[in-house]
Order: C-alpha cells, then sequence, then structure tokens
C-alpha cells in the first residue's frame, strides 16, 4: 500500500539558515507517527513546509498521491492536510465557537455544521459552557483543545499536531493526549512533534528522530523507547 | 438652542459622510496594519465619476432619481477597481517591506491619482445638479432637509449591513480571522490575499459612496476634494480606535458633530475674530488631544496587539 504521506529530500532554508536538510519521512493511513528531537532540530520547519506555510527549497512532498508544493497552505486544508500549529495560533478575540467555524471555513456552508460543532462539544464540554466568549479568555490547555477541535472540523485525514503539550501543566497535557487518543481512536492518521518525547512515543506506532535539521533515526516507537541513544538524549 | 439643534443636525449628516470614509480607513488597517492615505482620492475619484455621469445622463433627459442611482453605481465600480489595482500595484509588493514603504507609496499615489484626476476633469470645480428638490422639514427652527435625510439614513443602512457582513458571515470571520492571524488563517482554508482585496474593494464602494454623498450635499466636487476629507476621516478613525469599525464609525460621527458645532460657536467664542472658516481647525485639535490623550481611541484596544 502506497503512503498517504511520502516526503522526500525535503529542504526547508530561511535566507542562508538551513532548518531541513534531505528529510525523508512517510505516514501510512491510519498510522501514529511521531518526530521527535531537541530545540531547533527542524521539527517546527518541517511540519510548516508540509502545511504549506514556509516554501520547501528542495524535495518532493507527495500526500493522497498529489505533489502538495504546486499547491498553497490554503488549499491543502481542502484535502485533508491539517496542522495545528505551534502556540496552537487560536484566533483569540474571535469567540470559542467562531474559531471552531473556521475550522471548517473551507468546506464552506455545509448543513451538518450544527452537529459537528456539537460532536466537538460533546468531545470537549469545557468550550461548550464557554463557547460566546473570546477565545482569549481560555486557559492554554482549553486554547490547546479549542486548537485541535478546530482542527477536527476541518475533517482532516491527516492531523498534524506541532507541540501540544507546550506550556501545559502535567495534569492538563494528560487530558489533552486523552483528547489526542480519542481522535487517533476514530481513524484519524497523526504525526505528532512533541518535546515530551515518552509521552509521543507510547502513544504512536513509528517515531523519526531529527537532530540538526536530519533524521538520525527511524524506527518503530516501541523499539526507540528502549533504544539507549534516544533514553539518554530524549528520555532522560 | 436651535442653532446648537441645527448645527447637531449637521454633523451627523457630515458626521455620516466621515464614518463611511473612516471606515475604509480602519478596515485596511484592522487586516494589514497599513495607512492607506490614498484613500481620500479614491472618495474623490467616486465623486466625480458620479457627477460626470449624473451631468451626462440628465444632459440626455434621464430622470433625475435614475440618473444618480446610475452616477452611484458607475462611481462604485469605478472605485472597486481602483481599490483592487491600488492593493495589487502599491502595496501587495510591499507586505514584506519595512512599515516606512507602504506609506511613502501611499502619498506618492495619492498625488498620481489627483493629477490624473486633474488631467481627466480639469481643475475646475464641477458642479452637481441639483437632483433632490430642495424641500426640507422644519422642525421647531430645525431644518431637516432631504439630502441630509438620505446622507443619514442610507450611510446608517450601509454601516449596519458592514457589521452584519463582518460579525455574522463566514466571509467576516475570515476577514477577522485574516486580520489577527495571516498564517493561521491560511491553515483554516481562507485564501488571505483575496481577503485582503476584497476589503481594499469594499472600503473602496464606501468611498465612492461618500464621495456621491459630498458632492450631493456640498453640490460641487473638485480634485482636490479628497485630501481634507481623508485627513478628517483618518482623523475620525484614529479617534474612534483605528482597526475598530464601531470606532470607524462613532469618530466618524462625533468629528463631524464637533467640527459643525465648533463652526456654529467660534465666531461667538472668539468675539469674531475667527469666522465658521476655521472649522477644520477642530478636527485637527481632536487628532492631537486623541494621540496626546488616548492614543488607542475612544474603543481601541490597549495596544492592538497582533498575536
Ligand atoms: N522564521 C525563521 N527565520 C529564521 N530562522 C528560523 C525561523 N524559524 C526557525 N528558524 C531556525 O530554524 C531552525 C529550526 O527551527 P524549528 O522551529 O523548525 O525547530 P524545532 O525543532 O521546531 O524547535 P522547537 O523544539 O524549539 O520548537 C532553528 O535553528 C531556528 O532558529
Ligand atoms: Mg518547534
Amino acid at each position: 500500500m502506497t503512503a498517504l504521506l511520502q516526503v522526500e529530500g525535503l529542504g526547508v532554508h530561511y535566507g542562508g539558515i538551513e532548518a531541513v536538510a534531505r528529510l525523508d519521512l512517510e505516514v501510512r493511513q491510519g498510522e501514529r507517527v511521531t518526530l521527535i528531537g531537541a530545540n531547533g532540530a527542524g521539527k517546527s520547519s518541517t511540519l510548516k513546509a508540509l502545511a504549506g506555510l514556509v516554501a520547501a527549497s528542495a524535495g518532493s512532498i507527495r500526500y493522497d498521491g498529489t505533489d502538495m508544493r504546486a499547491l498553497p497552505a490554503w488549499q491543502r486544508v481542502g484535502r485533508g492536510l491539517c496542522l495545528v500549529p505551534e502556540g496552537r495560533g487560536v484566533f483569540s478575540r474571535l469567540t470559542i465557537e467562531e474559531n471552531l467555524l473556521m475550522g471548517a471555513y473551507h468546506r464552506g456552508s455545509v448543513p451538518q455544521l450544527s452537529r459537528e460543532l456539537d460532536h466537538i462539544y460533546g468531545l470537549l464540554p469545557r468550550l461548550h459552557e464557554r463557547r460566546h466568549q473570546a477565545a482569549g479568555t481560555l486557559s492554554g490547555g482549553e486554547q490547546q483543545m479549542l486548537a485541535i477541535g478546530r482542527a477536527l472540523m476541518a475533517r482532516p485525514r491527516l492531523l498534524m499536531l506541532d507541540e501540544p503539550s507546550m506550556g501545559l501543566a502535567p495534569l492538563m497535557v494528560e487530558k489533552v493526549f486523552e483528547v489526542i487518543r480519542n481522535i487517533v481512536a476514530e481513524g484519524v492518521t497523526l504525526l505528532l512533534v512533541e518535546q515530551n518525547a515518552r509521552l509521543a512515543l507510547e502513544m504512536c506506532d513509528r517515531a523519526y528522530v531529527m537532530e540538526s535539521g536530519r533524521i538520525v533515526l527511524s524506527d518503530s516507537a516501541a523499539r526507540c523507547l528502549d533504544n539507549p541513544l534516544v533514553r539518554a538524549a530524549y528520555l532522560g | 438652542m436651535d442653532i446648537f439643534l441645527q448645527q447637531l443636525v449637521n454633523g451627523l449628516t457630515l458626521g455620516s459622510i466621515y464614518a463611511l470614509v473612516a471606515l475604509g480607513y480602519t478596515m485596511v488597517y484592522g487586516i494589514m496594519e497599513l495607512i492607506n492615505f490614498a484613500h481620500g482620492e479614491v472618495v474623490m475619484v467616486g465623486a466625480l465619476v458620479a457627477l460626470t455621469v449624473i451631468q451626462a445622463l440628465s444632459g440626455q433627459g434621464w430622470p433625475v432619481p435614475l440618473a444618480v442611482l446610475a452616477g452611484v453605481l458607475a462611481a462604485m465600480v469605478v472605485c472597486m477597481v481602483l481599490g483592487l489595482v491600488i492593493e495589487r500595484v502599491a502595496y501587495r509588493p510591499l507586505r514584506r517591506a519595512p512599515k516606512l514603504a507602504p506609506l511613502i507609496t501611499a502619498i506618492g499615489l495619492s498625488i498620481v491619482l489627483q493629477q490624473l484626476a486633474a488631467l481627466i476633469w480639469g481643475r475646475g470645480y464641477l458642479s452637481f445638479p441639483a437632483v433632490l428638490p430642495p424641500v426640507s422639514v422644519a422642525w421647531g427652527g430645525v431644518i431637516i432637509t432631504a439630502i441630509q435625510g438620505v446622507i443619514v439614513a442610507l450611510a446608517g443602512l450601509i454601516m449596519a449591513g458592514l457589521l452584519v457582513l463582518v460579525q455574522k458571515t463566514a466571509l467576516g470571520r475570515a476577514m477577522r480571522a485574516t486580520a489577527q492571524n495571516p498564517a493561521v488563517a491560511q491553515l483554516m482554508g481562507v485564501n488571505t490575499d483575496r481577503v485582503i482585496a476584497l476589503t481594499f474593494v469594499l472600503g473602496s464602494a464606501l468611498a465612492a459612496v461618500a464621495g456621491v454623498m459630498v458632492v450631493a450635499y456640498y453640490n460641487v466636487g473638485n480634485y482636490t476634494m479628497g485630501f481634507m476629507l481623508g485627513l478628517k476621516a483618518f482623523t475620525a478613525a484614529v479617534l474612534g480606535g483605528i482597526g475598530n469599525l464601531p470606532g470607524a464609525m462613532l469618530g466618524g460621527l462625533l468629528l463631524g458633530v464637533v467640527e459643525s458645532l465648533g463652526a456654529g460657536y467660534i465666531g461667538d467664542l472668539t468675539g469674531g475674530f475667527f469666522g465658521s472658516n476655521y472649522k477644520d481647525v477642530f478636527a485637527f485639535m481632536v487628532l492631537i488631544g486623541v494621540l496626546v490623550f488616548h492614543p488607542n481611541g475612544l474603543l481601541g484596544s490597549r495596544a492592538q496587539e497582533k498575536v
């Protein structure tokens, strides 16, 4: 079976700085894949290139059989390639419900939207209570939930999450990951970037380890958890 | 008391026009933190296009209301295209440039548009045919002319429509999302280039209507008319809190009222030393006052942060 996402030789440059170099990566339908690495390794740059927020300077991005590099960012989400960016990116001056509706923006006005909103509110009841408040009034963890809920409204086939645990208290991290597990159980394919490598490896099938813009290791998540190098560098 | 009420009516009329123009400044600022100083010239172009069309058509014997309607529509179409071209040619290439670059471009663009208008329409004054019968209602000692009534009512309708568009529709949400974080808006599937262009088009349509209102109210138009009007509307936008739509509406109305009351009373206040031709002073006193004491404007949030 061919992969849902097939990345070959990806490069990302910022001016003269090479953030990602010759990166190969694939994600198959229904898989949960994590990309881990230290600060500045190039994880976010990789996801941004996949989503189209930064231009790839080299390589190819095949998603669902088409070359994504030809598409601007705003057209990629229409194919189900969906990124929850680092730092969540909720629209703090829009209400919670407006944020969720923005998630479905690319789908136009479809009749089942209110049913889907109810589904999201079912998963995330805190959002329902406060749906008419500005999203900026939510706590960090709640904003992360909102960002994930908003991504679900986009009907993702491949959901890319960039550090969903960033800046959250341990209890909140647990809750956020619970929500992610529920989503994955519904059949969404996942590409997860996470600082908390143990959490990421425990919930994923396969892992890529990134250092200075390159993939240095690719293996099953279970074997990575046992890998002495990974343990020393990322599992403390 | 009658003078006060009369100047209030005059001020609200003038203020409605300022508000429509101020909305153009504030929408563009809200979405890309750019002060489109050429916006006043768009108003001028709208006014002169409408004048030309109305003069020509009523000269051919068209009934006046139809000629006016055609003039307004023509002005809107021309201004919307102009807004689109301005965004594409003057501002889009500069999106990543330092803030000063688009500002200088805007000033250059104003000069170009004024000179083009001077070439097309000449440097004289064009007069507006009497379109509305000079009817008025007298109410106590206050006289409200038909044209005043039409201007205030139409401006009110347009502003209500704009608020509904921005607050209640998917397009309005996309505009607000783009204003706040264009990169994330793109992740939601918003074609942000198109939303920005649309914002210019919308602001230019309002400018066209405002331009027609000005010439209908004062009965003349001229290629320099956009400058002062634009400056005052910009003042109104800053007064209300630039980037804030209700702020632009409030700022416009307030500025119109302040200016009219000022014009009505300046003679008395200064013992006849200054006449009402000094009314423009008030707008700029307001601008300076706001900048000094309340730089975020009446409804502007503290430090319009871009999250
Ligand atoms: N907009 C930018 N301009 C210039 N350099 C950048 C930019 N964004 C990232 N970089 C650089 O690219 C490299 C990779 O950054 P990136 O954000 O992709 O890393 P990361 O793995 O996501 O790190 P973190 O764990 O801190 O989020 C870093 O050296 C960073 O300084
Ligand atoms: Mg990162």
